[in-house]
């Protein structure tokens, strides 16, 4: 274990239990309004301040958390199972079926993955559950590359070899004997993926494409604080810390997961 | 080599093929679209004239049956007119490209150079505080919200201190300018975006460039080199640095999509006048034919974009050519 991954850790749990117990941590209601304290400064009350419609900017931070967790990990989780699936497909039986799929990968690559997202949300319609399946279904080609390279590296050991010799069905070859193998790196990427992903959310969302008020997420409380760039800098400057500290943790715990798995990278620093 | 072209110029064809599919599919098969989400909620538009209109812009065929007139049109570089303006896609979209290839290319540029720069010597000063200050320094560029940091530095140098311009490629007054100023006008507007693209791009490119110097520098011609007492110098700055920034040139590859389709997020919140808005706007409209020439264009020169930067790579690396 490395200080990168422990740092980038403590960072995401920490995260995930203040989405989770954010009644805990707020006395305010999101979505209480109080128009006599429209756009407050932070102070002892309202420590990050009131919006435009005088709520609680923190307790609608606590209940936007949940929705750019929920965006991470469900949309990489989506984007992993399509991945793995694909790319363990791919590189097992290589020929007719890795071209396929390897063409189908290369036209997603060539669509701007913004332009496909656009495309997708407006026409499906912006609420959160479209914007996970969406950039989890946008989001898939590098795992699935990733997968069928070490696929077909490590389906050249003699250990697969040997399995295979002793009659072991494909499926439990590939399920039980090659998935374990390739597991790091699949961590990696999907710790990069959910930081990916609760980025494209929170753009999605301050665009009026993703999370629809009154229902808070960091975006969407940007969006609202862009209006009030002259007057309220907290509602500009609080929740896009919060989309930047996820993102930078969830960045910092791949980086240190990377070297984990890496043993080459281990031995140089050595 | 005029294999190893042709064999990629005729790969083109099934996924030139797909992404008219894929983006056809897509705009055509979600529910909602043009007429009924224009019309269907306004009183004053009876069935009867939203039916017209359907004929109108062709949308009572068979699928299959637009899909391939648009094929075919499309083909023969017609991309249809706007239903909103009635202009012709190609014009809307050629009027948007330089905006989004201006930014890109200059901030591209300013990424790779910065990047080489900051891999190069972070290799050569590995484990210094040099290097690991400039990893930390790329790290939040690669992890902060591109709109956010926009949001701030509007904050900061158009409200607070009003010394830069923060919407536009133009200022109001650039049609009295002399060809100069209009020059340096268009500069002007252009600091603030590239700086956040630039630091938002630096991480991928130093990363792979020191890697990729810290590889060649542990290669054995590196070693032979040493033994041979050729001078250091020599040795970093002509046989590692050449071989390291090889892959770079696949780099330039990967770049493209985001270079032709640009980011409709931040070209929103910068008022750029660029693809990724007419995207957004297009998308937002139900503009059928301006979404689709759009998409599959900035597609289509991606693809090219790519088969350039792979050509190129073989050129320069005969290992790639004879295999």
């Amino acid at each position: 274990m490395n200080k990168m991954i422990i740092t980038g850790a403590a960072a995401a749990i920490f995260l995930i239990l203040a989405a989770l117990s954010a009644p805990l941590l707020t006395s305010y209601d999101y979505k209480a309004q109080d128009l006599n304290i429209r756009l407050a400064p932070p102070d002892a009350k309202h420590i990050f301040g009131t919006d435009e419609l005088g709520r609680d900017v923190f307790s609608r931070m606590l209940y936007g958390a949940r929705v750019s967790m929920t965006v991470g990990i469900i949309a990489v989780l989506i984007s992993a199972v399509i991945g793995i699936l694909f790319g363990a497909v791919a590189g097992f039986f290589g020929g007719f079926i890795d071209n396929i799929i390897m063409r189908f990968v290369d036209i997603m690559l060539t669509i701007p993955t913004l332009f496909l997202i656009l495309m997708l949300i407006v026409f499906l319609g912006p609420s959160i559950v479209n914007v996970m399946i969406i950039i989890g279904l946008t989001s898939w080609t590098d795992i699935a590359r990733l997968i069928r390279a070490e696929v077909m590296s490590v389906k050249k050991l003699a250990y697969v070899d040997a399995a295979r010799l002793i009659g072991l069905k494909r499926r439990t070859i590939i399920l039980k004997h090659i998935m374990p193998n390739i597991l790091g790196p699949v961590f990696v990427y999907m710790t990069f993926g959910i930081s990916g992903a609760i980025l494209t959310e929170s753009g999605l969302s301050f665009l009026g494409l993703g999370v629809q008020p009154p229902y808070p997420s960091w975006g969407n409380i940007l969006t609202a604080g862009k209006d009030y760039i002259h007057t309220a800098w907290w509602m500009v400057f609080y929740p896009g810390l919060a989309i930047f500290l996820a993102v930078f943790s969830y960045n910092i715990l791949g980086e240190g997961l990377r070297d984990y798995f890496n043993p080459r990278l281990k031995r140089e620093n050595k | 080599m005029k294999q190893y072209i042709l064999k990629r110029l005729l790969l083109i064809i099934p996924v030139l093929i797909g992404i008219t599919v894929i983006t056809f599919a897509i705009v055509h098969l979600t529910p909602g679209g043009f007429v009924r989400s224009n019309m269907e909620m306004n009183v004053k538009v009876s069935p009867d004239s939203m039916e017209r209109l359907k004929v109108l812009y062709g949308l009572d065929r068979p699928l299959y049956e637009q899909y391939f007139k648009w094929l075919w049109r499309f083909v023969r570089f017609d991309f249809g007119e706007s239903f909103i303006d009635n202009r012709p896609v190609l014009d809307k979209v050629l009027e948007r490209l330089p905006a989004t290839l201006l930014l890109n290319i200059v901030s591209l540029t300013v990424i790779f150079f910065l990047g080489i720069i900051i891999g190069v010597t972070s290799a050569l000063k590995r484990n210094s505080f040099y290097d690991r200050f400039m990893t930390l320094f790329t790290f939040i560029g690669y992890s902060v919200p591109a709109f956010w940091l926009a949001l701030i530095l509007m904050m900061v140098f158009a409200v607070k201190w009003p010394i830069l311009p923060v919407s536009g490629i133009t200022s109001f007054n650039f049609d009295m300018m002399s060809a100069g100023e209009q020059a340096l006008d268009v500069m002007w507007h252009l600091i603030l975006p590239v700086f956040i693209t630039a630091f938002g791009g630096l991480a991928y490119i130093s990363r792979y460039v020191k890697s990729s110097m810290i590889e060649s520098l542990t290669q054995q011609y590196t070693i032979a080199a040493y033994a041979k007492g050729l001078p250091e110098n020599r040795i970093i700055y002509k046989n590692a640095l050449k071989n390291s920034l090889l892959p770079v040139i696949t780099l330039l590859g990967l770049s493209l999509p985001g270079l032709i389709g640009g980011s409709f997020i931040f070209e929103t919140i910068f008022a750029w006048p660029g693809m990724g808005r007419l995207a957004y706007e297009s998308a937002m409209t139900f503009d059928y034919p301006v979404i689709m020439g759009t998409v599959t264009m900035a597609a289509f020169l991606t693809l090219l974009g790519n088969l350039i930067a792979d050509i190129s790579y073989a050129l320069v690396d005969p290992r790639i050519r004879y295999r």
